[in-house]
């Protein structure tokens, strides 16, 4: 077995196209761009069948990254049961949105580059799934960030563009240093930062009731996990990189990449079955994300900003699945989540590529005959969002709202308010559906249909988000995260009924009576317009955070200790007093014998002076 | 012939020979670059024995030379030494690669003095006599200064003198300790200090090492720089001709910081110990500090001298960790940031070269009309603020683990930089590179076939040392083993001859008595 394979194909491809892609012809770049994902997806396939059924982790170790005393870092891959349905999910989705961006890129500047870019994304997304230790894990993961920094700022002439890339790398570095000093603290407890070293060292470790090392140093790794997986309080950067190209927002901030926290999170929960503080945290943080990212989804027009709150949103679903310790449920949704998202992105792609670029929902409608294959798809994906059964979201969800019911004497309350918020779910997303595919266009442009090199992922991720739900995943992982309780039929109608109400609510105030949602848009106000203004977070984090930084460093640090502090009175204030030393001393050479004599008698009596606190003569 | 001899001299040669040439002499550049490849290529023969034995002293001269005084020309490599060796002869090969093409003016004297400062550096990394390293150390100051000043930009003058000032200031300090340990020693030899200090044979007391140590100190701190004895740095940076600020970021700066390494770690690590916790605030101080100040400046190279300040930081908070991670990582930040800062600058200099200025506002837009230098540009900031797999990740990633071995509350302010460091590079990259290419920009070219060959011998280590540490890092290792076990067992000696002494840096009022108390019994 040869698991380096899967992650250097991409990464040749990168560096066939990144060095000679200029001078390449289109097909030649297609070819290398989708033939090494394909190569590398095939690989997957045939190394998992090969593997089956994994009950034991198949590990390789290639060299030694580097080593310092006893602490060692190795390159080191694995696979297990867990990192399989990872590596299926993002060769395969990653595929398809190789094979649709073809598509959907033919007539952007910059080909080459952004395939290239692509390639490169999938060679450091497979190195985080498959890394052995945190630190190489962190290679991937520090490297996805930059490809999501690279694709954001796709069209770095728009200032817009580059100023989101700039934010998404920025806010995912606090994440990331988060994850760095968690590591720092894990090393110095446990000596080594290898997964399957530090669960049998982990083992012998008391649960920590009271907040303890391991406590600190899990919350650092969340803190990390909250960057990356665009959770509160550092969700801030995904809807802005939605400035990058739709087949970027599908394949990074919607199928794979953003589910990185979640999966760090699964696969580090040898530790966090230690800190039960934490765990609590880390439910807190999904349901607010959850419940905040949903209801600013209801306020925004454009098409693509709907659908990144809506991952933000779905990612708290998973946070919230891991909180109360349903590893298996949140991998579940990270897999289905994957295609009916990557779905949504695509079908919104699809759109605005047919609309020569519009994303403003106003400026759509009616395009359910004109986009025949996107409408249906789309639709697809949309009941599996709401949780309809048998649709592939709705088993995920309920895995994970089941769990968090039964999880100690609050969870009812968890529970209910995740189905609250899939009621909402259901009512933005549909809000978008009918916006865009019902009613009267309102746009100028002339829609047509994509071509087939983009409905024909379209329709296997529709089949995907439809079937998915009964590739059951926490089977499968149940021999690493045991299943907990049976499934309550009750539970499972009022989540499904949560979702339908919320379908037929949009459906009553954007196909029925779309005069409804105006007047309900007035009366709510002041509401409406903090919501609108996405609780005006973004502004709070200004003026809390960076224009303090900014005033600190230039006025404080730069202008003021620096350049007057340091520079101007020290030093060359140090070369001015040497020169009124200078022109002081002048007045000692008085020419009075009287004087000097006086000088000789003090400077005798300081030196005795001196000996004597030192301590005398040797 | 000895391998070491022939690397160090070739330069000072080439040095002479250029200086015999006539003005405009046509020969005067393929005969700087053939020297500076020769010597690059000579240095590489110094790494097999190195490698073998890397705690030790290979390819070691030993000379006579001031009898009456006991000065022996007395160099050797050890895993410490060989890598900064190795860097310096292959930057150098850039530095007088690109000075073809930006020095415009007096070409022929700039090379020459390129080569002498490259005589100096080795000898500095080489030196194992004290009256040696201090006349090599020397032999670097003056160089550089010329070069500032006499190629520099409009305020060079100042910029030189300031530097000079500074830095010479540091070196005094630094002679005083040297005469004052050989008078004790009565020896120059840095082997066999070390070895009286073992054996007790050779004894200070804690007072005289405080000073000793900290007058070294002040010449190395002054040279890497340490916060707050920066301030000549940035304006000596901003004002330097290209060639010449990227030698002063890439290698002069680790002259000090190499000094640590040496002298004040291998002579007075008590003294270090004690001081430790002073310097490494001192450390945190400068990552943080020089990096707020990096986001809000708007030269280039104004924004990477201070971000140096801020990397350097790393280094020497790794140093005084006195951990071996600390301490590898310090070594490896040493050279990582070497080839890092270097290709940087490297970059910029092309960058000034096209258009005439370093002011960030005067650019934007440049990826679009010169895409393999912006492309190229990326990739050095990427390794600059630390991404994984580039050089600079291994290195400021053990500096924190050793940090955090010794107190976690130092890696976290320390990882600040980290965050700080992505901000200010990327603000810079985006006004620079991204937008719209108007006005003068418009005409910019990319990269040239002879602009091309230092990068990518630039980059070649840059992703090497990223992704394969152990070319590298075992030599570092050991040789960092050596002096930290050292310290310890010194320690160990203080703390049988002076009971009150504690083996990590007890207190200090505490050793100081009791030191005193141990003399006069004696």
């Amino acid at each position: 077995m040869n698991l380096w394979l899967i992650p250097i194909l991409p990464l040749i491809g990168f560096l066939i196209n990144g060095v000679f892609g200029k001078r390449l012809a289109k097909p030649v770049i297609d070819a290398v761009a989708i033939g090494s994902v394909a190569a590398s997806f095939a690989y997957t396939l045939w190394a998992l069948w090969s593997l089956y059924p994994i009950d034991a982790a198949h590990h390789e170790s290639y060299f030694t990254w580097f080593q310092s005393g006893t602490f060692q870092v190795g390159v080191d891959f694995f696979v297990d049961r867990l990192n399989a349905v990872m590596l299926l999910v993002v060769t395969g989705v990653g595929l398809l949105i190789h094979i649709y961006a073809i598509g959907y890129m033919a007539h952007e500047g910059g080909y080459y580059r952004f395939f290239c870019y692509l390639n490169l994304f999938m060679f450091f997304m497979l190195v985080l799934v498959l890394a052995q230790n945190f630190l190489l894990m962190f290679v991937g993961w520090e490297g996805v960030g930059l490809c999501s920094y690279l694709l954001v700022g796709f069209y770095f002439q728009e200032k817009f563009a580059t100023d989101a890339g700039n934010k998404a790398f920025i806010v995912n570095r606090i994440g990331d240093f988060g994850f760095s000093l968690g590591m720092l603290l894990l090393v110095t407890v446990f000596g080594t930062l290898d997964f399957f070293k530090m669960s049998d060292a982990a083992k012998g470790h008391p649960i920590e009731t009271q907040a303890g090392v391991l406590t600190l140093a899990t919350l650092l790794l969340l803190l990390g996990a909250t960057g990356k997986s665009a959770q509160v309080p550092l969700y801030v950067w995904l809807p802005d990189a939605m400035a990058g190209p739709t087949p970027v927002s599908a394949l990074i901030h919607a199928a794979t990449m953003v589910t990185a926290g979640v999966y760090m999170i699964a696969r580090s929960s040898f530790l966090f079955a230690h800190t039960p503080i934490t765990m609590r945290v880390v439910a807190l943080i999904g349901l607010l994300t959850a419940v905040m990212a949903a209801s600013i989804g209801i306020t925004q027009n454009d098409i693509k900003k709907v659908f990144a709150y809506s991952t933000v949103s779905q990612l708290g679903y998973m946070f919230l699945g891991l909180g109360v310790g349903a590893y298996s449920a949140s991998i579940f949704h990270v897999m289905t989540h994957a295609f009916f998202k990557a779905l949504l992105f695509l079908g919104a792609g699809s759109v605005i590529h047919a609309l020569s670029g519009e994303q403003d929902l106003r400026h759509m409608g009616g395009l359910r005959k004109k986009l025949p294959i996107t409408c249906w798809t789309l639709l697809a994906a949309s009941i599996a969002i709401s949780g309809i059964p048998p649709f592939s979201g709705f088993f995920s969800k309920d895995a994970i709202l089941a769990a968090a019911f039964h999880h100690g004497q609050y969870g009812p309350y968890l529970y209910l308010i995740g189905v609250l918020t899939a009621c909402v779910t259901a009512f933005y997303v549909f809000r978008a559906f009918f916006m865009a595919f019902f009613g009267e266009y309102r746009g100028h442009a002339h829609p047509h249909e994509s071509p087939l090199v983009m409905t024909l992922p379209l329709i296997i991720l529709a089949v995907f988000s439809v079937a998915g739900g009964f590739i059951s995943v926490p089977k499968w992982l149940a021999p690493m995260f045991p299943l907990a309780g049976g499934d309550d039929l009750n539970l499972e109608i009022i989540s499904a009924v949560a979702g339908a109400l919320g379908i037929a609510a949009a459906y009553f105030f954007y196909v029925l009576r779309p005069s409804a949602a105006e007047t309900f848009k007035n009366k709510a106000g002041a509401v409406y317009t903090l919501v609108n203004n996405k609780y005006y977070v973004d502004e709070i984090y200004n003026i809390a955070i960076v224009k303090p930084l900014l005033y600190l460093s230039r006025v404080v640090l730069w202008h003021g200790v620096d350049e007057d502090g340091i520079d101007r009175n020290l030093v060359d204030g140090a070369g001015r007093r040497a020169r009124d030393l200078g022109g002081a001393l002048r007045y000692l050479q008085s020419g009075s014998i009287r004087n000097y004599a006086t000088w000789v008698l003090t400077g005798c009596l300081l030196v005795i002076l001196i000996i004597g606190l030192a301590g005398g003569v040797r | 012939m000895s391998i070491l001899l022939l690397t160090l001299f070739l330069p000072l040669a080439g040095f002479f020979v250029l200086l015999l040439l006539p003005r405009n002499s046509p020969l005067a550049s393929p005969l700087a670059r053939g020297i500076a490849i020769l010597t690059a290529v000579l240095s590489w023969g110094l790494i097999a024995p190195a490698l073998q034995s890397p705690a030790t002293y290979t390819s070691s001269i030993d000379i006579l030379w001031i009898s009456s005084l006991g000065i022996h020309f007395h160099l050797g490599v050890d895993g410490i030494s060989l890598w900064l060796v190795v860097l310096t002869t292959l930057l150098m090969v850039v530095g007088v690669w690109i000075s073809d093409s930006l020095i415009l003016e007096r070409k022929k004297s700039f090379l020459a003095l390129l080569l002498l400062f490259e005589f100096g550096l080795i000898g500095v990394f080489t030196a194992l006599d004290l009256f040696v390293f201090y006349v090599f150390w020397e032999v670097a100051l003056i160089p550089m200064y010329l070069m500032v000043g006499g190629w520099g930009g409009p305020r060079r003058v100042h910029a030189a003198v300031k530097f000079f000032l500074f830095t010479f200031l540091g070196s005094v300090m630094m002679l005083g300790a040297i005469i004052y340990i050989a008078a004790q020693a009565e020896s120059f030899d840095y082997r066999q200090i070390i070895a009286g200090l073992s054996s007790g044979t050779l004894r200070f007391s804690s007072n005289e090492q405080l000073f000793l140590f900290l007058a070294f100190l002040l010449a190395f701190a002054i040279k890497i720089p340490i916060f707050p004895l920066h301030t000549w740095q940035p304006f000596a940076y901003e004002q330097a001709p290209a060639p010449a600020t990227f030698l002063l970021a890439a290698v002069m700066s680790k002259m000090g910081t190499y000094g640590l390494v040496r002298f004040c770690m291998g002579l007075f690590p008590n003294a270090a110990h004690r001081c430790a916790d002073w310097i490494i605030v001192l450390a945190i101080t400068g990552i943080v500090y020089g990096a707020c100040i990096a986001i809000v400046q708007s030269n280039i190279k104004r924004l990477i001298a201070y971000s140096s300040i801020s990397h350097l930081g790393f280094i020497v908070l790794g140093l005084f960790t006195f951990d071996q991670r600390g301490a590898d990582g310090a070594v490896y930040q040493m050279v990582a940031h070497g080839v890092s800062t270097g290709a940087l600058f490297v970059l910029a200099g092309y960058l000034e070269r096209r258009r005439g200025s370093m002011e960030i506002g005067d650019f934007g837009g440049i990826a679009t009309v010169a895409p393999s230098l912006s492309s190229v540009f990326l990739i050095a900031t990427l390794a600059s603020i630390g991404l994984p797999a580039l050089c600079n990740f291994v290195g400021e990633f053990l500096v924190l683990q050793g940090a955090a071995n010794v107190h976690f509350w130092w890696a976290v302010y320390a990882a600040t930089g980290v965050i700080l460091s992505a901000i200010y590079m990327l603000w810079m990259y985006q006004r620079t590179f991204y937008g719209k290419a108007q006005g003068v920009n418009e005409s910019l070219t990319d990269l040239t076939p002879s602009e091309w060959a230092p990068v990518l011998v630039l980059l070649v280590p840059l992703v090497w040392m990223g992704v394969y540490t152990q070319t590298f890092l075992p030599a570092i290792s050991s040789a960092n083993a050596q002096w930290i076990s050292q310290s310890q067992a010194r320690d160990e000696v203080q703390v049988k001859l002076y009971p009150a002494l504690r083996p990590n840096g007890g207190l200090a009022p505490a050793s100081i008595s009791a030191a005193l108390a141990g003399r006069v019994a004696k």
